[in-house]
């Protein structure tokens, strides 16, 4: 049985994962554990984004935390100079970043693979700089202090709590979002671009047009996620969005896996919880942990854990039993033709 | 007039550093068409080496040099076998993501071992410290040893790719990998050898720039990136361009940080514009050739 597109387990799951998302803050979470997974849920999304990107149409970007800055500024010069209440300052975050990224989608246009790599990589290295050089706007390395956010609805929730409810919900709109997108002709239509350009474009794709769109959308989803970032942790400076931010983005997109959705949010985990990890143990910054772990996966995992579970799953089912043809694992991606679902892009 | 001599001198010399990783990046491009983001993270590492040699084991400097460069490219070789040789065949992007992860574990390394206290660095003892003036433009003796390091280094990195046994075994393995195997150049091991020369050459460019920008473990990093933007300029697969391309950022990156009111914390976004303004007016760069790709 099927319900839009989903398997009644798939749905099931969902629901599952959903409710306890909803309960633990209440239950489970103490105060900085609540806190912690706000930060999943903000960057869940910006790696949501990410995957539109080099997931679904091929784009590598070492770049994203430079559109998460753009999104964090955006919200901190509303809320704080211009006094904008903060919940307004959400979306237009999103739409500045989103701007931006559909601009830099042009000239990325013309820089395929490594190109893309390199000049992505220099935009991670720059944003702190030029973040820092017009300091009338963004108060320079000192950064902007925000006031911490409170329950605007008074029903009792925690500072804490209704950050996370926030970034929760926020999370899971842009979700199903992505999912919508994905899910249908664009989904096709920037999967063709992302395995072959020219078939692409000889099947009357506008392989421009969906290139600086997946662009665009990437950054707006950054965008948000930096607002959301900005407002959790009530503090912006530019040191917060450096080249190590970008990188352990891309990091937390592999982990999760390129080209599914539910990836994004073991991904995010994993960026939120490995530097608190590799400071207790290590007692150093998360840096070589992570170099380590990008470098394994590499040699192991090329589709990221969640490709790698569904080619285990794959090739178990392959050696007992009949043949399923719509292996489906259990996830929140689009339900994909199953020659997508089993194909990585192998880090292309 | 004088002032902006001045500057093109001054920016000669820091494009000698520039022009020095680029040529390491261009070593890597050539024999694997991959880019080693982890390169400037090697030459920090191996400027830190330097320190420990003269700081800590009070060596002379020039023995210093001349072990420093030895060890960085056994440990290149040894490196590349190990984490390298295994994505050796995997697509190019894979490689650049395992070298991402070495750009983090190596900075996280020297952070370990040495950590983010900056550190004076000496420079090459046994010159006068006196500026020399020619025409009332004064010389750093430092700034004439960068210069002239870059292009002693491309000298014998020539002599070495066009007059050596290897330096032939090498070429041929980047151009013609299956007919130099057939004819008994072990091809991976020439690739691991270019590894060692990428990372001696940039251990000369991390020594060079430490005396003037102080050593820690995120040195490296801008001069990648102007680095990237050299190599890119004078075309990606071409030694003479990346020395070339290392030069004219330098110079350009001197006077806009000069005489462009405001430009001196923006030289790292000028890097950025340099990098993607090539790619997209002349993707080859100015020595490169454009390329071809048959569908």
């Amino acid at each position: 049985m099927r319900f839009a597109g989903l398997s009644l387990r798939t749905w099931a799951i969902s629901a599952a994962v959903i409710v306890i998302a909803l309960l633990a803050p209440l239950y489970l979470l103490d105060r900085f554990n609540t806190i912690e997974f706000a930060y999943v849920w903000a960057i869940a999304i910006a790696l949501i984004g990410l995957n539109v990107l080099t997931g679904f149409s091929g784009q590598i970007s070492l770049g994203q935390g430079a559109f998460m800055a753009i999104g964090a500024y955006v919200t901190a010069i509303l809320y704080f100079k211009m006094k904008v209440p903060y919940g307004w300052t959400i979306l237009p975050a999103g739409l500045v970043a989103g701007l931006a990224g559909y601009l830099f989608g042009f000239p990325a246009l013309k820089l395929s693979g490594l190109y893309l790599a390199l000049a992505t990589f220099a935009l991670a290295l720059s944003v702190s700089p030029v973040i820092k050089n017009f300091g009338d706007l963004t108060n320079g390395h000192e950064g902007i202090v925000l006031p911490s956010i409170t329950d605007p609805l008074g029903i009792g929730l925690t500072n804490e709590q209704w950050l996370y409810y926030l970034a929760f919900v926020i999370a899971i709109l842009l979700f199903l979002f992505a999912r919508a997108m994905l899910g249908g002709a664009t989904g096709r239509a920037l999967r063709a671009i992302r395995d072959s350009e020219t078939a692409a474009a000889a099947s009357g794709i506008s392989v421009a047009q969906f290139k600086t769109m997946a662009f665009g959308v990437s950054a707006f989803y950054a965008g948000i996620a930096g607002s959301l970032f900005a407002t959790i942790t009530a503090y912006v400076s530019p040191d917060s969005f450096d080249l190590p931010l970008s990188l352990s983005l891309l990091v937390g997109m592999v982990v999760g896996g390129l080209g599914t959705l539910f990836g994004p949010v073991l991904g995010a985990a994993f960026v939120v919880w490995l530097p608190i990890y590799a400071q207790q143990i290590f007692r150093n910054k998360p840096d070589i942990a992570y170099g380590l772990i990008l470098i394994l996966l590499m040699f192991l995992l090329p589709q990221g854990i969640v490709g790698g579970a569904r080619q285990l799953i794959a090739w178990v089912r392959r050696r007992s039993g009949p043949v399923e043809l719509e292996a489906e694992v259990a996830d929140l991606g689009p339900a994909a033709p199953p020659h997508a679902a089993e194909r990585g892009t192998g880090g292309s | 007039m004088q002032g902006v001599l001045q500057q093109i001198v001054s920016g000669l010399a820091t494009g000698g550093v520039y022009a020095s990783l680029a040529l390491a990046l261009v070593l890597i491009y050539r024999s694997m068409e991959a880019l080693n983001f982890a390169q400037g993270e090697m030459a920090m590492f191996s400027t830190f080496i330097a320190w420990e040699l003269v700081a800590v084991v009070h060596l002379n400097y020039y023995a210093a040099f001349a072990i420093t460069i030895a060890v960085s490219i056994v440990g290149a070789f040894v490196l590349e076998r190990v984490v390298i040789r295994p994505v050796e065949k995997a697509p190019p992007l894979t490689v650049v993501l395992v070298t991402l992860g070495l750009f983090f574990v190596v900075n996280g390394l020297a952070g370990l071992i040495w950590s983010y206290v900056i550190k004076p660095f000496p420079g090459p003892p046994g010159f006068p410290q006196a500026p020399v003036s020619f025409g009332g433009v004064s010389l750093g003796i430092q700034d004439l040893f960068l210069i002239g390091m870059t292009v002693v280094l491309l000298a014998i990195l020539y002599l070495f790719f066009q007059y050596t046994k290897l330096g032939l075994a090498m070429r041929a393995a980047a151009l013609y990998p299956e007919t130099s195997r057939l004819l008994g150049v072990r091809t991976s091991q020439m690739l691991a050898l270019g590894w060692g020369l990428a990372a001696g050459v940039g251990a000369v460019s991390g020594m060079l720039i430490a005396p003037i920008e102080f050593l820690d473990p995120n040195m490296m990093q801008p001069i990648l990136l102007y680095a990237f933007a050299a190599a890119v300029l004078g075309g990606i697969e071409n030694p003479v361009g990346a020395v070339v391309g290392g030069f004219l950022v330098g110079v350009m990156l001197a006077l806009i940080g000069t005489y462009v009111p405001g430009a001196r914390d923006l030289r790292l976004a000028f890097g950025l514009v340099i990098i993607v303004a090539v790619l997209i007016v002349r993707p080859g760069g100015l020595f490169g050739r454009a390329h071809v790709v048959r569908v």
